[in-house]
């Protein structure tokens, strides 16, 4: 029997609501199910109203249901906001104390005495969020001894732990006790060891096995857990993070890493870009290779900074004055975040250019279970380098005109060449220089990379039958929501296809072409206002889509949200 | 070894008798001095004239924007930490729109030299208020008088610099000593020198700085280490103007509290993707 079961924990930032989510993600992957889980909060410590979703399938997953099975409702808020999400057989857990006067005659809302409980048996009102994950579980009847092993992975051995366990088994029996076997049952599966990741930790994880030695970024929602982790681990693989005095400084010690020869990293988001644009266009005349991880949160200024958006792409298309190359990927899933980043180090290298990955707050922080990430696939290109060997260092020219538009690097220190630029424009040597055939020389020549660049860039992903009639073009984090869309709009008869793509820049201007020609109707769907994407293909292959599905509250795009705004369009 | 004749670059575009001379000169005698190769300096400089500095002598440049020589000097540094890094900023390049890069950095404490190039005024765009401006000065864009202007030595000494010193371009020997020691100094090293610009300031001159300028190493009793002497002499300015090695003290270096940067320099690490295979098995 396939089984596709929703989790929701709300409550109040402090309450423990994103440790509940987090836990129940875990128990469920170990018993072997996939998971998809997201994250809505305030940008606040304390009180406010924050959610966490948890859905667990048999199968793969890449979005979040609308509907919820159990809800467990730290506070009054959490049943008064999500109880219409409850699904048809759904039930929400929640303490009457904290939540008075709340009933229903149908019999779905199940107060229990947790935080008395918490007191009671774990010795802590602290542990309520705990109790209420025992009496969720013991709501679908799952293994307990999963989450206490789970527990004790998490906490270490010890009082924490103790104490934990003894919370969620004191709301599993509470609800036992109180409720007979009419509710769903879900067994684990299998034994797994399948990891669960965070679209940061993904791309961390990448930037990692690249061999990012060096990062330096100032914290920003949502990329800070990024620079946390690289902080982190920097001890155990050599590398370095600065948590700088700004992102100017940020982006620009990144340049100065890199062009002594590590392979370099920042990430921050928008307006967090803004202040880096400056430093984007030095890596771009300069030529030296940076990862900028862009995660997106609804702008312009400060915007919703806790919220999710994809309306950078035609920021970071454009940012900066002057023509430079540029790549921009956009990964579609957390997997695809993990190689997104090692791609990103090597293309930086190869082409010695800046290249930015545009993630956003809702992959930053969903958590997906992943198979394997296969580390011998990980291959580290870092681009032509000059030989001492070879070549007579007297003679380096760091922007040497070639061909290809690519000059050899030379790091600085490691052997005889000295290597010279300059943000000014340049000559061949790295010298300033105004003159008028030496300036085209190198403007072409930067420009020329982009030839060889365009080769290396994936093709957009296609799910659906290409016979359908319609297609719906996707960028980025939003590729499982436009699949499951697709899946249920054949349900209901509708043939549409999607057209993915998490390599914008270059873009791939003949398969998009040609998807929409040759299609009936094509919409693209995206998280911002304006259709950034539909502008772009414009502007790239001359043709214009037929509509633009588009969602711009700060929440992320959902399958049934994407399916019924076709079934709008189509009918 | 390096003589001077390594050390020739291009032809300098400066004004005939800048000040910028003199600071090129003594910069190279430093090296020179200190048996350093070019291929082991790194010279990070910004936007103005004191950043066409490392074209005009021979070494790895990094020529940076307006105001922001100090963070890609600091990232190079770390990544490379044999090099001898030294960023090089005119007075509106390291006061002003690199403010809070100097800042931090001296907070923070990195193993660089940074040469400021100071001489009250705009060159490069002509002529307008620097932050280092006196009181009063008027120029196109201060017709009113300059503001007060900032005090980089109290500044670098309050913000954590462990090296704090100023010269003067015409001092030649104390300059270069000077520089030598600003290179020699683990920790940052922050060189105030007053620069007369020949073409746009018109009050803070040679002879102006001349008649004002004394040494502190000819005071008896001063001592460098001593915090609370370091600042009453950063806040001498007027008749009298301190030039030497105004403080300096043995504070934590950022890169050497860096266990990444133990052993061998970051650029000479070997990339090994598959240790990676630990981590992954904390997700599982």
């Amino acid at each position: 029997m396939s089984v596709d079961f929703n989790f929701m924990i709300g409550g109040e930032a402090g309450q423990g609501v994103q440790s509940v989510g987090f836990l129940l993600a875990k128990v469920f992957a170990r018993g072997g199910y996939h998971i998809f889980a997201d994250q809505d909060y305030e940008s606040r410590v304390r009180g406010g109203h924050n959610f966490f979703r948890v859905r667990v399938s048999k199968g793969k997953v890449g979005a979040i249901a609308d509907k919820v099975d159990v809800l467990i409702a730290l506070d009054a808020d959490s049943i008064a906001l999500h109880r219409a999400e409850l699904a048809r057989e759904g039930i929400a857990i929640f303490d009457e104390e904290k939540a008075k006067g709340v009933t229903s005659e149908d019999g779905s809302l199940l107060s229990m005495p947790l935080e008395k409980l918490a007191e009671d048996k774990a010795g802590s009102k602290l542990m309520t969020n705990t109790v209420a994950l025992g009496a969720a579980l013991a709501g679908v009847k799952y293994d307990l001894n999963i989450l206490n092993t789970v527990l004790v992975d998490w906490l270490g051995k010890g009082d924490a732990a103790d104490k934990n366990i003894a919370a969620a088994r004191a709301g599993y029996e509470h609800f036992r006790s109180q409720h007979n076997d009419d509710f769903r049952e879900i067994k684990p599966l299998s034994e797994s060891r399948r990891m669960l990741l965070n679209g940061n930790e993904a791309l961390s994880l990448g930037a990692i096995a690249a061999g990012c030695k060096f990062m330096a970024a100032y914290p920003m929602t949502p990329a800070s857990s990024i620079m946390e982790y690289m902080a982190v681990k920097s001890r155990d693989f050599n590398l370095v993070m600065v948590h700088a005095e700004d992102e100017i400084a940020a982006i620009n010690m990144a340049v100065g890493a890199a062009y002594a020869g590590v392979r370099a990293m920042t990430a921050t988001s928008g307006s967090g870009l803004c202040l880096m644009v400056e430093g984007m266009g030095l890596a771009g005349i300069t030529e030296t290779p940076i990862v900028i991880v862009d995660g997106q949160r609804p702008g312009p200024a400060v915007g919703l900074p806790t919220r999710t958006e994809q309306g950078d792409l035609q920021f970071v298309l454009h940012a900066h004055h002057g023509d430079f190359p540029r790549v921009v990927l956009a990964p579609s899933t957390i997997e695809d975040a993990f190689w997104t980043a090692v791609k990103a180090f090597n293309l930086a290298d190869k082409y010695q250019l800046p290249v930015i990955i545009l993630t956003d707050q809702h992959l930053a922080s969903s958590y997906c279970t992943v198979d394997e990430l296969d580390l011998s696939q990980v291959t580290i290109e870092r681009g032509e380098l000059f030989s001492e060997k070879d070549d007579d260092p007297s003679e380096y020219m760091r922007h040497k005109v070639t061909k290809s538009g690519i000059s050899p690097r030379a790091f600085p220190g490691l052997g005889k060449a000295l290597v010279v630029t300059d943000c000014d424009e340049h000559d061949e040597k790295g010298h300033l220089t105004e003159d008028a055939d030496e300036r085209t020389a190198q403007v072409e020549k930067r420009l020329r990379k982009m030839v060889p660049l365009k080769k290396e860039m994936g093709k957009p992903q296609k799910y659906g039958s290409q016979r359908a009639g319609t297609t719906l073009i996707g960028w980025g984090s939003s590729y499982g929501a436009i699949r499951e869309a697709v899946d249920i709009l054949r349900k209901d008869y509708i043939p549409v296809n999607m057209l993915h793509l998490n390599e914008l820049w270059p873009f791939p201007t003949e398969v998009v072409s040609d998807a929409i020609t040759k299609a009936e109707s094509s919409y693209v769907v995206e998280s911002n206002a304006t259709g950034q994407l539909a502008r772009l293909i414009k502007a790239e292959t001359g043709q214009g889509v037929t509509g633009r599905i588009l969602k711009f509250d700060g929440r992320p795009l959902t399958p049934a949200y994407i399916a019924e705004a076709v079934k709008k369009e189509v009918r | 070894m390096a003589t001077m004749a390594d050390y020739t670059g291009l032809k300098p575009a400066w004004c005939p008798g800048c000040g910028n001379f003199g600071i090129l000169r003594a910069l190279n005698k430093a090296l020179v001095e200190m048996e350093i190769e070019p291929h082991q300096v790194l010279l990070v400089s910004g936007i103005g004239q004191a950043g066409k500095l490392p074209h005009y002598t021979k070494g790895n440049v990094f020529n940076s924007l307006h105001g922001r020589p100090v963070p890609p000097a600091i990232g190079a540094k770390i990544a490379n930490r044999e090099l001898i890094v030294i960023a090089i900023s005119g007075d509106g390049d390291a006061y002003g729109e690199g403010g809070n890069h100097f800042l931090h950095a001296a907070r923070r404490n990195h193993d660089i030299t940074y040469l400021v190039h100071d001489n009250q005024v705009y060159g490069l765009t002509k002529g307008q208020a620097s932050p280092t401006s006196d009181v009063g000065y008027v120029t196109k864009t201060t017709p009113e008088g300059a503001a007060n202007p900032v005090n980089p030595i109290a500044l670098a000494i309050i913000g954590g610099a462990s090296f704090v010193g100023r010269s003067f371009a015409a001092e030649m020997v104390h300059l270069t000593n000077l520089i030598k020691k600003g290179i020699a100094h683990r920790g940052f090293s922050l060189i105030d020198i007053l620069q007369p610009c020949v073409s746009f300031n018109h009050k803070n001159t040679f002879q102006w700085y001349g008649e004002r300028v004394y040494k502190l190493e000819d005071e008896k009793g001063y001592d460098p280490g001593d915090k609370k002497a370091a600042l009453d002499k950063a806040l001498e300015w007027g008749d009298k103007i301190p030039i030497g090695t105004i403080y300096e003290a043995d504070l934590p270096v950022y890169e050497d509290q860096l266990p990444a940067l133990s052993k061998t320099p970051l650029v000479k690490q070997k990339i090994d993707s598959r240790r990676v295979e630990r981590l992954l098995a904390e997700f599982a």
